[in-house]
């Protein structure tokens, strides 16, 4: 099993949720985050006061999936997320030991 | 009758154009009250009222960070009570009573006395005479919050505009409005440029300065909390200000629907100019900046609205535009002070150009309603001068001596600890936004 960790531009949550559910995935879990990457901020100017704002809105998505369909769901989110512009955001995968459905104590690919 | 509140009682050409017209029968009808008037100076205070709160409330609220939001509009909110039982038991007489030296009104109103259902002020009760006078008196300190924003504890400021509306407003508004000295001279102030916009412009720099800059001026970034808010509050002081500029006539007649013109046409020109300013420097034009522009541009007509024309109107706001976005863009900056929401750099700086212009574009030649007889242009101009330049001196100093007074006994400022926290949360337990 395999956690995915995708870091996408706020607008495109839409369009990465509908990817997704094409290609089977039952539940994502999403966070407003901030961050910066190689987009850098932007400056923001009020009565002729400019700020710099380092750090841009962000969605982050976690997505257990099994290891079998990790391939489409990367490719989902590469695919839906992309606008060709800098910013566009990381996909990370990493390694998921355990998952436990609490309602009824399934665990493993069961439980996703 | 109608002269009441304009300045340049007697001498105003414009006093004698209205007397001209009337007929004996409406001669005789002077002291009688005028349901019209009276309707629309009823109708005037709830805009003028409605000015303060909400519609500054929210345009300041706006612009400061979220954790000091709702302390703003606390600080609003009070101001408005307080000046108004303040009002009531001596300010009112102070300020309107029978003249003593030209300098202050007298103590016979106190507690309003002689105030009743049947006590006139002109055509209108003195009762709505007062009442409207009342919110001119309460949108006044509520404008110097701008200046000592996010840092000023609640208790101190409550003590500063107590004793300011007392020995500052109230003397001010007498020479000007009450039958003070500055009436006597000829200044022409129709709404108030000077008592109020001057006066809480100048009465928020010296605040300014007295108290310092918020912790982290300029460096840190201070981003308006809510720019809906300012845009919204922005729209109600507009709105509000024909109750303050055509209401300043006390009557329902020509000079009044002319107030309006011109404040419509003033404000617009304003808002633009700073708009395409902006635009210019920056590159995009902005919310905040139109705004700006459109309350600089209302200040700047206050003290004309009753004696410019059309043309004049949109000379005025581009004036008023123009140096307005100098005074809060680059001279702000290069001085270092930190009028946090610009109080002195749009109604200081505004009502004075909107002083000196009144003395330029009230003369029949450029479409005002003239001048008094044989006083030129320059000759108003230098009246206004000594109008503005004795209300900056006069309230500047007496300012000082308040905020010093205050800072010794009890504090100005609010600890560093506090000003982090945010005012909401540690002067009064509460926030603004509880969103999550």
């Amino acid at each position: 099993m395999k956690l995915v960790t995708a870091i996408i531009k706020p607008f495109k949550l839409d369009d990465v949720r509908e990817a997704l559910h094409e290609v089977g995935v039952n539940g994502i879990t999403v966070t407003e985050v901030r961050g910066f990457g190689r987009q850098k901020g932007h400056t923001e100017l009020y009565r002729g006061a400019e700020y710099n704002v380092d750090f841009l809105p962000k969605i982050k998505l976690e997505i257990a999936v099994t290891t079998e369909l990790l391939e489409l769901v990367v490719e989902a989110i590469t695919r839906s997320a992309t606008t060709g512009k800098i910013g566009d955001g990381k996909i990370f995968v990493s390694s998921l030991e355990q998952v436990i459905r609490i309602r009824t104590g399934e665990t493993g690919a069961q439980a996703i | 009758m109608i002269s009441v509140k304009k300045t340049i009682t007697g001498a105003c050409v414009c006093v004698g154009a209205v007397l001209l017209t009337l007929t004996p029968g409406m001669v005789l009808a002077q002291d009688e009250l005028s349901r019209g008037d009276t309707a629309w100076m009823l109708t005037s205070t709830a805009l003028v009222l409605f000015m303060t709160i909400p519609g500054l409330s929210l345009y300041y609220a706006g612009m400061v960070r979220a954790k000091n939001a709702l302390s703003v509009m606390m600080q609003c909110f009070a101001i408005t009570c307080v000046v108004t039982l303040l009002w009531a038991i001596y300010l009112y007489s102070l300020a309107f009573g029978d003249d003593v030296n030209g300098l202050i009104g007298n103590l016979g109103k106190a507690f309003m006395a002689g105030v009743s259902v049947s006590s006139l002020k002109g055509v209108i009760p003195e009762s709505v005479f007062s009442m409207f006078q009342l919110t001119f008196a309460i949108i006044t300190p509520a404008l110097i919050v701008g200046a000592f924003a996010e840092r000023m504890k609640f208790s101190a400021m409550l003590w500063f505009i107590t004793l300011w509306v007392t020995f500052v407003y109230a003397p001010v508004a007498h020479w000007v409005w009450g039958g003070g000295w500055l009436s006597k001279l000829g200044v022409m102030d129709f709404a108030g440029g000077t008592v109020v916009h001057i006066n809480a412009g100048v009465a928020g720099l010296v605040a300014a300065l007295v108290m310092g800059k918020r912790s982290g001026y300029p460096h840190h970034p201070m981003k308006p909390s809510n720019l809906v808010l300012t845009m919204v509050g922005a729209g109600m002081l507009w709105v509000g200000w024909f109750g303050f500029n055509a209401g300043s006539q006390l009557a329902a007649d020509g000079v009044a629907g002319m107030a309006m013109v011109v404040t419509q046409l003033a404000t617009a020109a304003a808002a633009l100019t700073w708009m395409f300013l902006e635009w210019m420097r920056y590159g995009k034009p902005s919310a905040l900046g139109i705004v700006s522009g459109s309350v600089a541009g209302l200040v700047a007509i206050t003290p004309a609205s009753g004696y410019v024309g059309p043309m004049g109107a949109i000379a005025i706001g581009l004036a008023a535009g123009l140096i307005c976005y100098f005074a809060v863009v680059k001279v702000k900056r290069a001085f270092g002070y930190d009028d946090s929401l610009d109080a002195f750099g749009v109604h200081g700086v505004g009502g004075f150009v909107g002083a000196i212009l009144t003395g330029v574009f009230a003369h029949s030649s450029l479409g005002g309603v003239g001048l008094a007889e044989g006083v030129s242009i320059a000759g108003q101009v230098m009246k206004q001068l000594i109008g503005a330049g004795v209300t900056i001196l006069y309230c500047a100093v007496v300012s000082f001596i308040l905020l010093k007074l205050i800072d010794a006994v009890i504090g100005l400022r609010a600890t560093s600890e506090q000003e982090q926290e945010g005012l909401d949360l540690a002067l009064h337990d509460e926030r603004g936004y509880n969103l999550t």
